[in-house]
């Protein structure tokens, strides 16, 4: 708390950098990842990688970047390639087949690198879950005498814009192939073009940008990154196109945020600021929660609020339907608030709701203590029990049912009734002037405003 | 790492260590080897359903979601008056927090259109990337003072001590009461869901029992060979077992045992090399078994199943031969018989050369078809001719028979054209059994001419002899 919030540009923009191009280029991959079914690998994958690293620096002696590099990926796909075989041929389930690889293949890397931290500090936790904030340590000169003047950029970022460009050229450009061979890879064989070899070249990609992030951003991240953006995108969109784009753009979002919430939200609780990595997967997990509650259609209140709307919709039908029916009987002009609560099982608070609603849309009025329909509330009324009137006839006449089942049938359908269906009906029973209890169909009303 | 054994010896000799380690001499490596083996157990136990339920990487999501908890509960406990790093409080954390992962996993699943295996990456991910950003918090407030708890990711198996044996124990023991006294129930939930409704199974309980031995054994394991390899002790010795059989009760103990073992070898390899981290030890030792059963495991590994494909394929040609020469005899005769050796034996032999024009065979692969059966004492080869002993002419006159038999039941029952019927036969007679063949044979109403060899049905040098059925196909009609 005593020490102020700074934002340093040259230090935080560098690390904010570095979580957006690696949350780009994973969620670039991941939404097919997500697709295939497949999310479990970019787990795997980098948990497998350690060995690789460790063999790259055993058979190298050195720690420089590049032979670890190559070591990580080949190691990768490997872990691909053997979790199939095991699949394919142990007739092992996937899950099951890909724990024995990366767990076998981490104990291995464990081992490894015991054996060559004699010589070096490699260590496994910061190859797992990363040093970010390191980022804008190790820098590399661009630019010189071309610009004018050297800017120092940091190694890392360097690295992860080109896995992102290659992931992005590779989405770009094959995207018709990815989507068919994820969605019908026999259709894609057939197409003219190997299902197989796309999930080969996907399988690289992943390796190769769970690689590249391992030691700047941590494979944590990655983890997140292939996952959680594109099952959020999965949400909000159907489109493959516009899922790929939207889940880029919550992974830099998910990103951003995380960097402002490690500096910032631990403060609040008088702590000093925390891992970046850890609140950038975070904050992806926020940002899924987010579309699982907020979703326009799926989301969880969209599909609540539907339902709700719908059982209010049928109730209000029902209400009216009601009042018509208790006009047509000649008991008297008015409806007791009681008998309608009865009739539409309603306890009396949702009764007095829902007669204070449609008092206040005036589709009824009170009335000598009760109530009754006004002309507008007589005019849907009647088009409802028309509906109902017309399914009884058509169930009789058409369907073959016996008379006594057909009212829960009509009750059920009348409120999904339009007028297009109404003359339908109408003309497949041959215009019927009464249901099958004799009682009489009302006339199609001429402003009948309502449908559905 | 049980370093310390090894350093109060002082100059030991290997040889000596080894003793040390293996004869459990050593107070803390009888300790250490125990606990990791009770662990062995309850996690290969627990792990062979978990497999069959196809939620091998449940365990994965798991012990990463108990991160956060961990965390969590070394920052709270202190509230409480509790210590922060007393194992009772920490194993509480975690597992409050894994089941809240595994709630959530359950939940995207269910109400949302994401399927499993990203519900589970996503848990995975944001749980541990909670539990990290919690541990970075406790690591810059009270440093030195989170160092206990960075050993849950690694595992910290050398310094097991008499306590955590006692948890692992009990853990292991109510894992062993749970699935036994509700083997029955789990199986058939494990197996057919459906079925476990409809027989008024209390599925979501079952499941939910199922799931919080799972994260018992995740939660003990965790602080034992930490987060990554208790996944494997959960996934390998389970999955290993399937190899050996496809009986759920046999894979169970097997994967027990397989987990036990490793445990057992590795903490006391581990003890030997005391360098080496022991929990990527008893993984490597998991691993190597689950290799072995993976090539020679009894029922699915995969060179016994090459074996078993080899010795059918080897009895089908041994089929096809002596068929062969019973269809050379009856057809011809002796046409270019060895005069003398037809009147001291009285099964006529058949030249080399006919019985080669019978099948598309290679003549590298009939003769040593031949030197299988002159083994087995069905035959003589004498030259060029091929002679059957008393025996080889029995076992030849059966063979036939139940081909022609089939044969005849296609044409009859099946509509089989007389021209194409004898290469279905080919397919089914190596696996008619004797039951099926008396019902053919009081179908076709054959029974009268017991012991005689029916004629063909169709014209025996019409038809093109295909080449031999594969053994694939067969060993796939089975």
């Amino acid at each position: 708390m005593d020490e102020p919030l700074e934002w340093i540009w040259v230090l935080d923009g560098w690390i904010v950098a570095a979580g957006v191009l690696c949350a780009v280029a994973a969620s670039l991959v991941g939404n097919f990842l997500v697709l295939r079914r497949m999310s479990m690998l970019g787990d795997a994958i980098s948990h497998a990688v350690l060995p690789g690293l460790a063999a790259a620096f055993l058979i190298t002696g050195s720690r420089s970047s590049w032979p670890m590099f190559v070591g990580a990926v080949i190691v990768g796909i490997m872990t691909a390639l053997l979790t199939q075989w095991i699949r394919d041929r142990g007739k092992v389930d996937e899950g099951a087949s890909m724990g024995v690889v990366f767990t076998s293949l981490f104990a291995l890397g464990l081992v490894m690198i015991v054996r060559a931290a004699d010589q070096v500090d490699l260590d496994p936790g910061c190859v797992l879950y990363g040093a970010i904030e390191m980022t804008p340590l190790d820098t590399v000169a661009v630019g010189g005498d071309l610009v004018g003047h050297t800017v120092f950029i940091p190694r890392v970022v360097l690295v992860l814009a080109a896995v992102t460009l290659v992931n992005l050229l590779f989405v770009v450009l094959f995207f018709k192939e990815l989507r068919l061979t994820s969605f019908d890879p026999a259709l894609a064989d057939t197409s003219g073009f190997s299902a197989r070899a796309m999930h080969y070249a996907l399988m690289t990609l992943v390796a190769i940008t769970a690689v590249a992030s391992f030691e700047s951003v941590g494979n944590l991240l990655v983890v997140a990154m292939l996952v959680v953006p594109a099952a959020t995108a999965s949400l909000l969109t159907d489109r493959l196109s516009t899922m790929v784009v939207l889940s880029a753009l919550i992974a830099a979002l998910s990103a951003v945020a995380g960097h402002i919430a490690a500096i910032t939200l631990p403060r609040l609780f008088g702590f000093g600021s925390t891992t970046t990595a850890g609140m950038m997967a975070v904050m992806t997990g926020v940002a899924f929660v987010a579309a699982m509650v907020l979703a326009p259609r799926r989301g969880l209140i969209a599909k609540a609020a539907a339902h709700l709307a719908l059982a209010w919709q049928v109730v209000e039908d029902d209400l009216l339907a009601y009042l018509y029916r208790h006009e047509e009987s000649n008991e008297g002009p008015a409806a007791a608030k009681a008998d309608i609560a009865s009739a539409l099982r309603l306890s009396a608070v949702r009764a007095s709701a829902l007669l204070g609603w449609n008092v206040r849309r005036k589709t009824i009025l009170q009335h000598e203590g009760g109530y009754r329909l006004t002309p507008s509330g007589r005019a849907r009324a009647s088009s409802i029990v028309r509906s109902h009137r017309l399914w009884e006839q058509y169930l009789v006449d058409q369907a073959g049912l016996p008379t006594h089942r057909i009212h829960g049938q009509a009750e059920r359908l009348e409120h999904f009734t339009d007028r297009g269906v109404r003359d339908q009906l109408e003309r497949e029973t041959q215009f019927p002037e009464a249901d099958p209890h004799g009682r009489a169909i009302p006339a199609e009303q001429p402003a009948a405003s309502r449908d559905g | 790492m049980i370093a310390s054994t090894v350093i109060e010896g002082g100059e030991a000799t290997l040889a000596e260590t080894i003793l040390r380690v293996v004869s459990l001499s050593d107070y803390n490596t009888r300790i250490v080897v125990l606990a990791t083996t009770m662990l062995g157990v309850a996690s290969g136990l627990i792990g062979s359903f978990m497999l069959l339920r196809k939620r091998a990487l449940m365990g994965d999501a798991l012990s990463h979601a108990a991160l956060p908890g961990i965390a969590l509960a070394f920052l709270i406990a202190p509230l409480f008056r509790l210590d922060g790093k007393s194992l009772g409080v920490l194993l509480f954390g975690a597992a409050a927090t894994g089941l809240m992962g595994m709630g959530a996993i359950l939940m995207i699943h269910r109400w949302t259109k994401i399927k499993e295996d990203a519900a589970m990456a996503m848990v995975l991910s944001v749980f541990f990337g909670a539990g990290l950003s919690l541990l970075g918090v406790i690591q810059k407030t009270t440093t030195g003072h989170a160092a206990g708890l960075e050993s849950f990711i690694f595992g910290k198996t050398a310094s097991i001590i008499a306590s955590d044996a006692w948890l692992i124990a009990a853990v292991a023991m109510i894992s062993i009461l749970t699935l036994g006294l509700l083997w029955k129930e789990l199986v058939l939930l494990c197996f057919d869901q459906p079925m476990a409704v409809t027989l008024g199974y209390p599925t979501l309980l079952l499941d939910a029992v199922l799931m919080a031995v799972v994260v018992l054994v995740t939660m003990v394991g965790l602080q034992a060979v930490g987060l990554v390899l208790i996944i494997a002790l959960l996934v390998i010795p389970a999955a290993a077992a399937r190899f050996w059989s496809s009986r759920m009760l046999t894979v169970t103990w097997i994967a027990a045992l397989l987990g036990a073992t490793s445990c057992l070898i590795g903490a006391q390899l581990s003890g030997i090399f005391p360098h080496l981290p022991s929990g990527a030890v008893i993984v490597l030792v998991a691993t190597f078994f689950f290799v072995l059963s993976l090539f020679f495991g009894g029922e699915n590994g995969l060179v016994t199943a090459m074996i078993r494909r080899s010795r059918l394929a080897r009895r089908l040609d041994r089929r096809h031969v002596l068929r062969g020469i019973y269809e050379c005899l009856e057809q011809g005769a002796p046409r270019r018989l060895d005069r003398e050796l037809a009147q001291y034996n009285p099964y006529a032999g058949v030249l080399l050369s006919d019985l080669q024009a019978t099948r598309s065979w290679s003549g590298r692969r009939m003769r040593r078809e031949l030197r299988h059966c002159e083994a087995e004492g069905l035959l003589e080869v004498e030259g060029q001719t091929v002679v059957l002993t008393a025996a080889g002419w029995a076992e030849a006159a059966r063979l036939t028979h139940e081909h022609r038999l089939w044969e005849l039941f296609l044409i009859s029952y099946a509509d089989v054209a007389p021209s194409k019927v004898d290469r279905d036969a080919d397919r089914i007679e190596h696996v008619l059994e004797p039951a099926m063949i008396a019902e053919l044979e009081r179908l076709l109403q054959k029974s009268e001419s017991d012991g005689a060899v029916m004629p063909s049905p169709h014209e025996i040098g019409a038809t093109l002899e295909p080449a031999g059925p594969s053994a694939t196909t067969v060993v796939e009609g089975h």
